[in-house]
């Protein structure tokens, strides 16, 4: 009786979570879309003029007002508009000539597959890092990952990536340049997931697989550098929380073996507040990418914002700032989800 | 000196001024004893005093170009070499002091006190202000800060006045969240209602009382982000959205570097460390002044 009474309750934690999840998520994805159409809409350039070009006669500049919808209230033009987007259109791009959503849904993967391999180097290198200089706190160790870390928050991504490429590409040709594969290998498999390292796989093609990675390498680890640096941090400090704690000297009395004491009594605890760490460095890194990706002309959609900055063609701008910000959102929410579902304190 | 000592240490001091510089002089202190804090303060200080004193540090001017010197490598005369248009790039690294502590003293003095005034508002009145003030916040605070910077660039166009505008609207929520959490720490404590007794408006309680309680941890998030605000400037720069040329903005000269970055890849590295070493500045001295005004995160860290 009483186990189904603590089920029940956890389902209600969990349920209540989700809901409340759901209805804020939402309410932040209308208030994006009203920072988005504030800067398309509002802002001074005028939409209309960008479309029938200054010597339209006045006749033809207001037709095109009235076929674009902009003579109707503000409300109406913002209702619609959230109508359009979640009808996932995003309008069209004047330098590609195509919808802006199967723009972004074409470049999306290949962000994706940069920030995934990006956070595995992150996570795989910031957690240790940070457990080890909270566990050395105060020596040259804690030092030396301190400053590592405050570097990750100091150098330019765009500075490391030129950087990198002088000396890892050009000077001792140790990875592939900029681009996703070799030009030669260009098309050679078909894009089912638009992961170019899991499509190589699927086709069984390891020739492309090796040379995908080795163009990948350099640029996820440049991105991995930076979520390393909020990582070790958090993790660091997540450490000296637990290790300060009287079970740890407990354990340390009762003679338990220091790696024991770290990654079992002290580590286990912080994995929870840890994932809403990964989540949030993830979301960062969708955004970090922007810069990496111009750098090493990635095909993904920080050089496809870029691109469209470039040539002032405001509908991809819009379109990749409301899918990069919905995505970081959406992680974001899920992360908070996510820490409440798990932690034990919580239910 | 030790009477000035024993003056600024008084237990009891004799009026406001007192112990203003009392608690000034105890937190230097202790800002004293933090090697990261000092190496903070002593880069800080070069950035200072290369932007006041630009003219007379820089060996040769900012925009004269001499095409007969294109593309030198450091050397005794260039010690960062020559850019495309013959440019001293030590010169130009100089100059660029003054743009960068321009932008971020500007994002401060817009985004800070915005923030501060939202979040202490929201926290002093509660209820449907609140709610609606960090709602607002909040959506801001969920949005990736440097794709919504370039959004707005793109919407009002590319310069620098631009770029410290965009730059600033995405910097306040943070400061209005902390700002509100301070506030509702000590809202309905006893100072606040004896202040409000004695016939103080609202908005005198919250510009006298309020706010100078939240400065001191606004402080730390600012000096915090400061390296941050840097980065997004200088991206800006990088991508063509910010200071533009020829003005000796740092990103922008990596941007122009990138074309030669294999041949002459000093044009492009010079600027680079420059923008690491301020903003590791910032980094090493928040951190430090988290250490110190801090005490909550102090043991920690």
């Amino acid at each position: 009786m009483s186990t189904d009474g603590t089920k029940s309750r956890r389902l209600k934690t969990t349920l209540g979570a989700l809901g409340g999840f759901v209805v804020v998520t939402l309410l932040t994805f209308v208030g994006l879309m009203a920072i988005t159409f504030f800067i398309g809409r509002v802002i001074p350039i005028d939409p209309v003029l960008s479309v029938v070009g200054d010597r339209a006669t006045q006749e033809q500049y207001d037709a095109a007002k009235v076929a674009m919808g902009l003579d109707r209230p503000l409300i109406v033009q913002f209702l619609s508009y959230v109508g359009d987007v979640f009808q996932g259109d995003l309008g069209r791009s004047v330098s590609t000539n195509r919808p802006v959503a199967d723009d972004l849904a074409r470049v999306f993967p290949a962000t994706l597959e940069m920030a995934t391999l990006g956070i595995a180097i992150g996570v795989g290198l910031g957690v240790p890092m940070g457990v080890w200089a909270a566990a050395r706190k105060g020596t040259w160790v804690d030092q030396v990952i301190r400053v590592f870390a405050l570097l990750g928050y100091s150098v330019p991504a765009f500075w490391l990536g030129l950087v990198g490429l002088v000396l890892f590409y050009a000077t001792l040709g140790w990875v592939a340049g900029p681009g996703r594969v070799d030009i030669f290998y260009e098309g050679l498999v078909e894009p089912r997931t638009g992961l170019m390292l899991v499509d190589a796989a699927l086709a069984g093609d390891w020739q492309v697989f090796w040379n995908a990675l080795d163009h990948l390498i350099l640029p996820a680890t440049i991105l991995g550098f930076f979520s390393l640096a909020y990582i070790a941090r958090m993790t660091r400090s997540f450490m000296l929380d637990q290790l300060s704690q009287e079970y740890i000297t407990t354990a340390r009395v009762k003679g338990v073996s220091e790696w024991r004491v770290i990654w079992v009594h002290g580590f286990r605890p912080i994995r929870v507040p840890l994932i809403t760490v990964i989540g949030l460095s993830y979301a960062a890194l969708l955004e970090g990418s922007v810069m990496i990706e111009t750098v090493f002309s990635w095909p993904g959609i920080g050089n496809y914002l870029t691109v469209a900055l470039l040539n002032a063609d405001m509908n991809a701008v819009l379109g990749a700032t409301l899918v990069i910000g919905a995505v970081f959102i959406l992680i974001n929410k899920l992360s908070d989800v996510l820490y409440r579902v798990l932690d034990p304190r919580s239910r | 000196m030790t009477t000035a000592r024993t003056w600024l240490l008084a237990d009891s001091p004799n009026s406001k001024l007192q112990a203003n510089l009392g608690n000034g002089y105890r937190m230097m202190g202790a800002l004293m004893r933090n090697p990261l804090a000092v190496v903070g303060m002593v880069i800080l200080s070069m950035l200072l005093l290369a932007a006041i004193f630009a003219p007379w540090i820089a060996p040769h001017t900012p925009f004269g170009q001499n095409l007969g010197a294109r593309l030198l490598p450091p050397s005794a005369a260039h010690w960062m070499g020559t850019d495309e248009l013959g440019r001293d790039i030590f010169s130009r690294v100089i100059y660029g002091a003054r743009i960068t502590l321009m932008i971020v003293t500007l994002v401060a003095v817009i985004s800070a006190p915005l923030g501060l005034l939202i979040g202490a508002i929201a926290g002093y009145f509660g209820g449907w202000t609140d709610k609606i003030l960090m709602g607002v916040t909040d959506v801001f605070l969920s949005m990736p800060k440097l794709i919504l910077a370039l959004a707005f660039v793109a919407a009002l166009g590319p310069g620098i006045e631009n770029a410290i505008i965009a730059i600033a609207i995405t910097s306040w929520p943070a400061y209005a969240r902390i700002a509100r959490a301070e506030t509702l720490t000590f809202r309905n404590s006893e100072f606040i209602s004896a202040t409000r007794l004695l016939g103080a408006s609202h908005s005198r309680v919250i510009v006298r009382h309020v706010l100078p309680l939240c400065t001191s941890s606004m402080i730390v998030r600012v000096t915090l982000d400061m390296a941050g605000i840097i980065l997004t400037a200088a991206g800006l720069g990088f991508l063509g959205l910010g200071a533009q040329p020829p003005l000796p903005e740092w990103g922008a000269m990596i941007s122009r570097g990138r074309t030669f970055i294999l041949d002459q890849w000093w044009v492009a590295t010079m600027p680079g460390l420059a923008i690491i070493l301020v903003s590791l500045g910032f980094c090493f001295l928040g951190d430090g002044l988290r250490d110190v005004l801090d005490p909550k995160q102090g043991g920690k860290s």
